[in-house]
């Protein structure tokens, strides 16, 4: 493989990695909270349809992305109310949320199938670092949404890592008891977690209907959502490996891409399992090693806490 | 949150175990009448339209019938693994299973069939969605790995393989490049109710598929409340810890929801390619097997719950296709509700372990309390 043809094959590879890099990290930070939101499926298609509503009805892109964040924050904010507040099954709310989700999407969504946005990011090349060799084309070449990725993943990594709140999250995420009679505001600290999850799900969605694919279609998502919740135990909670993981599940997507375009003689619908087997096999490996997951898995993940302040 | 505030019970209510479900039920019909009223639909036309109309003769049951049927199988399989806290989501893909490996012999047998190739396509079927959920299974109890992610991943790749047969290997010649095989010969079609002189049944497409579910039930039910594997996976799903120190063993308890929850969907999957549908497509995924984890939900994880639950969910299924042919509404309606659904009964399901009060009077704490 020349380095003339890995270039466009990296170049996917980002593309392909950068909506799960969004939404993983949001999951992460409502993982780290102990709230295990299986809806990210739901949540991203929310985002996606709001934002291509906007721009189809001629709106601009800033707003697109505000609608986009707000409409996956809204719909995390029905599975915090329900899990949170009323107590419910993390896992049985989440794959509500990602029904409802897909379900709520389709029914607004269905006049508008079928065009092109008629705004949309562009790759936006940042001058000098453009002409690098491999990196120039793909990494200095994103959009807006692209480069918003990388910051928020610095951002995510300094608040877990330097920040006081992002110690104060962890806490509630290991033990809600302990932070509780600590005086830390576990209740709010759970809400604003899963809150942010669901914004960036919505980024996601954003990225998948007015940059990546920039259209609307029913289920447009197709399962990563899902991919995204097991790069976070890929990553074993770890922001910086999320961004690992997303490029090397983006690296399998654009594979398939790449062996139809030069021809190999796979079906196609072999090539497109890829990701999904791809998932099976990395979590069977990582979870094999069952050590290293509980020392990092929050210790209260996907467990209620009832708060009687 | 509002003036109230929640107070756990010492028992869980018993009473509020069934006022939970019917509370969810009224909230998501008065939300979805209002739907239908912002849309500018008479919410009591609509009403009719989407619960009563679809059933209102013979063909609208057996209709019920059909949809129902498979909903049931499939989440009184899921079930059993649901009370053990094992989460098998892909038993749409288990589902595509028991239809593939149905169909195969079907296309096989095509011209030499006989009245032992349907029930050979049963047990094929059950073996399929048995198979798929195994590789579930052993990736859980060998590795570790999250069944809940595992399970759907493999419902994709179940849906890609359907596709490349119908569209590739298995695709009908005569078809004009249309994604689907053969009709299957009547060897290997369940037959009509109607086909044995039952009058009231004439016309309507209900099949003798539906006694495999009536037989499923009571077997289903003995399984989970008086067999003791049963209890064993009762006692894991509600105390890990009792059923850890009790010597239960884990990965058979795995092994075992798997291999039922997977047979269970393969089943539903052969009566629906050997029932009303008739052929293998790549349009056939109603999505059964999603939708029978919100069956198991809402039927409290509990054989005869299930049953209305599952005739529940069916009505839905019905009453979406009739309004998106009366009031030209989007299929998808089904599916918000069906969302709504189980959405407010996990909200409702508070009321079981929580009594809501309202709030006393704030007192001000003092300041170094």
């Amino acid at each position: 493989m020349s380095l003339d043809s890995l270039t466009p094959l990296l170049a996917s590879a980002i593309g392909a990695a950068i909506p799960l890099v969004l939404a993983a990290l949001g999951e992460l930070i409502a993982e780290r909270a102990g709230v295990l939101n299986l809806g990210i499926e739901g949540m991203m298609l929310m985002g996606a349809l709001a934002s291509f509503m906007w721009v189809a009805t001629g709106g601009g892109l800033v707003l697109a992305v505000v609608f986009g964040m707000a409409a996956g924050l809204a719909s995390s904010m029905a599975f915090g109310f329900i899990t949170i507040t009323l107590q419910a099954n993390q896992v049985a709310a989440g794959l509500s949320l990602t029904i409802l989700g897909s379900g709520i999407s389709a029914f607004l969504g269905r006049g508008y199938v079928g065009f092109a946005a008629p705004t949309s990011f562009s790759p936006m090349p940042i001058p000098f670092l453009k002409d690098l060799p491999l990196l120039g084309p793909s990494l200095f070449s994103l959009d807006l949404l692209g480069y918003s990725s990388l910051v928020l993943l610095a951002g995510v990594t300094w608040f877990l890592y330097r920040s006081r709140a992002g110690l104060t999250l962890k806490a509630v995420g290991e033990s809600p008891v302990v932070a509780r009679s600590l005086g830390l505001p576990v209740t709010p600290v759970r809400y604003l977690a899963v809150a942010f999850g669901g914004a960036m799900s919505g980024l996601a969605g954003t990225y998948y209907s007015v940059a990546q694919f920039k259209m609307w279609q029913e289920g447009m998502t197709s399962g990563n959502g899902w991919i995204a919740l097991a790069l976070v135990v890929f990553a074993t909670w770890r922001p910086i490996r999320v961004a690992i993981g997303a490029l090397l599940f983006g690296g399998v997507s654009a594979l398939g891409l790449y062996f139809q375009a030069i021809g190999v003689n796979v079906s196609t619908f072999a090539l497109a399992s890829l990701p999904y087997l791809a998932t099976v096999i990395v979590l069977v490996i990582i979870s094999s090693d069952q050590e290293t997951v509980r020392r990092h898995a929050p210790a209260w993940l996907g467990k209620p806490f009832y708060d009687d302040s | 949150m509002i003036g109230l505030r929640l107070v756990p019970r010492v028992v869980p209510s018993r009473a509020m175990l069934l006022v939970a479900p019917l509370l969810a039920v009224v909230l998501t019909l008065v939300v979805g009448l209002a739907i239908f009223a912002v849309l500018g639909q008479n919410p009591l036309h609509a009403f009719r339209a989407f619960f009563l109309d679809p059933v209102s003769n013979a063909n609208g049951v057996s209709e019920l019938l059909l949809k129902a049927s498979p909903l049931c199988l499939i989440a009184l399989g899921l079930t059993i693994g649901f009370r053990a806290n094992i989460w098998n989501i892909g038993a749409e893909g288990q589902m595509y299973l028991g239809g593939i490996f149905a169909t195969g012999l079907a296309i096989h047998y095509n011209e030499a069939g006989g009245p032992w190739l349907l029930p050979a396509m049963v047990v094929a079927g059950a073996v399929g969605g048995a198979l798929w959920g195994s590789l579930t299974a052993f990736c859980r109890a060998q590795f570790h790995a999250n069944e809940i992610l595992v399970s759907l991943m493999l419902t994709y790749v179940a849906d890609l393989l359907v596709k490349y047969l119908v569209y590739g290997p298995w695709q009908d010649p005569a078809a004009n490049n249309f994604p689907i095989t053969i009709n299957f010969g009547d060897d290997a079609l369940f037959p009509l109710l109607a086909s044995f002189g039952w009058d009231w049944w004439e016309g309507t497409r209900v099949n003798t598929s539906v006694f495999i579910t009536l037989a499923a039930i009571p077997l289903a039910w003995f399984f989970m409340d008086r067999s003791f594997a049963g209890f064993q996976l009762s006692v894991a799903g509600l105390a890990p810890g009792a059923a850890r120190y009790a010597g239960y063993r884990e990965r058979r308890m795995i092994w075992l929801a798997f291999l039922i929850g997977g047979a269970a969907a393969g089943l539903a999957g052969v009566t629906e390619v050997a029932g009303p549908i008739g052929q293998l497509n790549d349009r056939w995924n109603p999505g059964y097997g999603f939708t029978a984890i919100i069956v198991a939900a809402l039927g409290r994880f509990n054989a005869l719950g299930i049953v209305l639950a599952a005739l529940l969910m069916a009505l839905l299924y019905l009453g979406g296709e009739a309004v998106q042919v009366t009031m030209q509404l989007p299929k998808a309606v089904s599916q918000v509700f069906q969302g709504l659904l189980l959405m407010f009964l996990l909200g409702c399901d508070v009321l079981v372990n929580y009594r809501v009060i309202r709030k006393p009077r704030a007192v001000k704490a003092p300041a170094a309390a």
